[in-house]
C-alpha cells in the first residue's frame, strides 16, 4: 500500500502542490490503480525487448537552416507568457 | 435525438456538387450549421469555443472562388469542427484545461494548417477531457458534453465534444485526436463513424500533446465516405513531425466482402461486455458471413495486459510532457508564488484538474528509481508481446472486428467516483494504440435507444481497408 509519505514525495517530485485532503485521496486511488497493475505480474516478459514506439523510427539529420517564420510569431508566443519584460520571458530568480 | 432532419443531410461529395452548381452558396450552408450551433449546443456542450466569424469570412472566400470560376477542393466550404486540443491560429486553445484557458494559439496545428488550404470551415473548438485524460468529456474544465441520444448520459471521451456536434448535425465533420480511444469511443457513443489513423500517418504537429507515442489524429464523420475524405486530406508526411511518413491515401478498388477474412478474439468479447453488446456484434458478423466474408476466431493473448501497460506507458509519457505547464512561458500562474519552485507547486496545484494530476503522479512513480523495471520497463516488453499478437492475427485474417467498448454510454457521474473504473471503459481500445495500428468505429444498430459502434482494426497502412469494409457494411440492409 502506498503510504502518504510516499504521495508527498511523487507530488514534490511532480512539482503539485496538494492539500491534506487531496493527499488522501490520491493516495487511495493511486493505490487502486497500482495494484490494477499487479496483473503484469503474470506475463511472462523473459524473451521480450522493450518497445518505445510503435514505429521503427531512425535519426535523420536536416540542413541547418534558419526557417522564414511570420513576423509577429514571437511577440504572438511572448503574449502567451504570464510575465515578460524588455521582449523575455521573466522568471523568479533561481539562486 | 434531436438530429437534422432528412432533407438536410448531405455528404462532403454531395455538398461538394451542390456547390459547384451553385445550388446553394458555402455561406447559406454555414449560417445552417451556426443556427444549429445556436440552437442545440445550450444543452450539448460541444463546443469550448464557436467560431462563427472565422467560419463566414471563410464561407465567403469559397463563394467568391465558385463566383469568380475558379475550381474548389473538395473540401472547401465544408463544416468542420476541431478538437480543443488541436491548435487553430489566433483562436483561444484550452484542451480542456483551466490551466490554457487564456492561451490563444499563435500558429496552426499541421491538420488545421491542410484543411485550411482546403478551404474547409472551422465552426469552432470542441469540448475534450482535460489534455485528453478521460473517456467521457466529464475531465474537461468547461464542462460535459452530453449525449445527443441522451441528454443524461455522456457522449464518451475524450473527443466527445467532436463526436456529439458531429452526430447533432452541428458541424458536418470534426476533428479528434486518439492516444487510447478517445476518437473511437466517443464515435461509438454518439453514433458516428471515427477513425484512429496507423501512428505516424497523421501530423502531431499543433496537437497539444498526452502520450507522444500514443497520440493521433483522426476524422470523425456521419458516413465512412466522409471520415475517409477528410483523412486523405490531412494525412502525410511533415516535417514538424519527426514521427510521420510519407503517406499518400489511395482508396481500394474492386474490394469485395465477400474476399474478406475477419478475425474474432475472445479477448474481445471478456472483461464485463454487456451482453445486449455482445448480441449486436454477433448479428453484425451473421451478416458478413452472409454477404460471403470468412469470420475465424483468432487468438490475442495479450491484449489482456493491454490495459496495464497502457496506464503505465501513457502516464509515464503525461509525466513528462506535461512538465511544460509551470506557469512560465505560457498558461495560467498562481498569483501569490514568492519563489520559483512555488510557482511550479502552486500552478500546476491550482490549475491541473484531478485525473491529470493523478496520471502526472502516476507515471512520476512508475518513472521512479526502485520502480522503473518492475512498471515502466515491463510494460514496454508487454508492448512487444502485443505486437507479435497482432502480427500473429494479421497474418491469418485481414481485419479483427468487435465492440470498441465494453459499455453502453453511460449516466453522468455514474463512473468518475472511480477512476479505475473510468479507466476500464478503454479496455478494447488501447491496444491498437500501443502498437500503432488503424482502427475505425462504425456504428452498428442500437440496444433500445443507445448507439453501439463496431470496432474494426487493420494492419498498420490499411485505413483504405478499414473505409472498404466500413462502406460495404453501411451499404448492407
Amino acid at each position: 500500500m502506498l503510504s502518504v509519505t510516499e504521495v508527498q514525495r511523487i507530488a514534490k517530485f511532480a512539482r503539485i502542490d496538494l492539500s491534506d485532503n487531496e493527499i488522501l485521496k490520491f493516495q487511495k486511488e493511486l493505490a487502486s490503480v497500482l495494484e490494477y497493475f499487479e496483473i503484469l505480474r503474470e506475463v511472462d516478459i523473459s524473451a521480450a525487448e522493450p518497445m518505445a514506439h510503435s514505429v521503427s523510427l531512425q535519426n535523420v539529420s536536416r540542413p541547418d537552416v534558419v526557417k522564414k517564420q511570420k513576423a509577429e510569431l514571437a511577440k504572438l508566443l511572448l503574449d502567451m507568457a504570464p510575465e515578460t519584460k524588455e521582449g523575455y520571458v521573466k522568471v523568479k530568480s533561481i539562486l | 435525438m434531436t438530429s437534422q432532419s432528412k432533407s438536410e443531410s448531405f455528404t462532403i461529395r454531395q455538398l461538394h456538387e451542390k456547390l459547384v452548381a451553385k445550388e446553394v452558396s458555402a455561406k447559406e450552408i454555414v449560417e445552417d450549421f451556426l443556427h444549429r450551433i445556436k440552437e442545440k449546443d445550450g444543452a450539448l456542450n460541444a463546443f469550448i469555443t464557436q467560431t462563427p466569424e472565422i467560419a463566414l469570412s471563410q464561407a465567403e472566400e469559397v463563394d467568391k472562388k465558385i463566383a469568380s470560376g475558379r475550381e474548389i477542393s473538395l473540401l472547401a466550404g465544408v463544416p468542420c469542427a476541431v478538437k480543443d486540443s488541436i491548435l487553430v491560429e489566433g483562436v483561444t486553445c484550452t484542451a480542456g484545461s483551466k490551466i490554457l484557458q487564456d492561451y490563444i494559439a499563435p500558429y496552426d496545428a499541421t491538420v488545421a494548417r491542410k484543411l485550411r488550404e482546403q478551404g474547409a470551415v472551422f465552426v469552432g473548438k470542441t469540448n475534450t477531457d482535460e489534455f485528453n485524460m478521460g473517456s467521457s468529456t466529464e475531465n474537461s474544465a468547461f464542462g460535459v458534453t452530453k449525449n445527443p441520444y441522451d441528454v443524461k448520459r455522456v457522449a464518451g471521451g475524450t473527443s466527445g465534444g467532436s463526436a456529439a456536434a458531429v452526430a447533432a448535425g452541428e458541424t458536418l465533420v470534426a476533428l479528434g485526436a486518439d492516444t487510447g480511444g478517445s476518437i473511437r469511443l466517443p464515435a461509438a457513443f454518439c453514433g458516428v463513424v471515427g477513425l484512429k489513423p496507423t501512428y505516424g500517418s497523421v501530423s502531431r504537429s499543433g496537437l497539444i500533446a498526452m502520450a507522444s507515442s500514443l497520440d493521433q489524429i483522426g476524422p470523425l464523420a456521419k458516413t465512412s465516405q466522409d471520415a475517409e475524405d477528410l483523412f486523405a486530406a490531412i494525412c502525410g508526411k511533415d516535417e514538424l513531425d519527426a514521427t510521420s511518413f510519407e503517406y499518400e491515401y489511395k482508396p481500394l478498388e474492386n474490394f469485395a466482402l465477400k474476399n474478406l477474412r475477419v478475425g474474432v478474439a475472445e479477448e474481445f468479447f471478456g472483461g464485463g461486455l454487456m451482453p445486449e453488446i455482445a448480441d449486436r456484434m454477433k448479428s453484425v458478423l451473421q451478416k458478413l458471413e452472409r454477404a460471403g466474408a470468412a469470420v475465424e476466431e483468432i487468438r490475442l493473448p495479450h491484449v489482456k495486459y493491454a490495459l496495464a501497460a497502457y496506464y503505465i506507458l501513457s502516464t509515464s509519457e503525461v509525466s513528462a510532457n506535461l512538465a511544460r505547464f509551470d506557469g512560465i512561458r505560457y498558461g495560467k500562474k498562481a498569483a501569490r508564488a514568492r519563489t520559483l519552485l512555488d510557482g511550479y507547486l502552486q500552478s500546476r496545484g491550482e490549475y491541473l484538474g484531478d485525473e491529470v494530476k493523478r496520471r502526472i503522479m502516476l507515471g512520476t512513480y512508475a518513472l521512479s528509481a526502485g520502480y522503473y523495471e518492475a512498471y515502466y520497463l515491463k510494460a514496454q516488453k508487454v508492448r512487444t508481446l502485443l505486437q507479435k499478437d497482432f502480427q500473429a492475427a494479421f497474418a491469418k485474417v485481414d481485419v479483427i472486428m468487435g465492440p470498441p467498448s465494453p459499455f453502453l454510454p453511460f449516466k453522468i457521474g455514474e463512473r468518475n467516483q472511480d477512476p479505475l473504473a473510468m479507466y476500464l471503459v478503454d479496455l478494447y481500445t488501447v491496444p491498437v494504440n500501443l502498437v500503432g495500428l488503424p482502427a475505425l468505429s462504425l456504428p452498428a444498430g442500437f440496444v433500445g435507444n443507445l448507439p453501439v459502434g463496431l470496432q474494426i482494426i487493420a494492419n498498420q497502412l490499411g485505413e483504405n481497408l478499414l473505409f472498404a469494409v466500413a462502406k460495404n457494411l453501411e451499404n448492407l440492409a
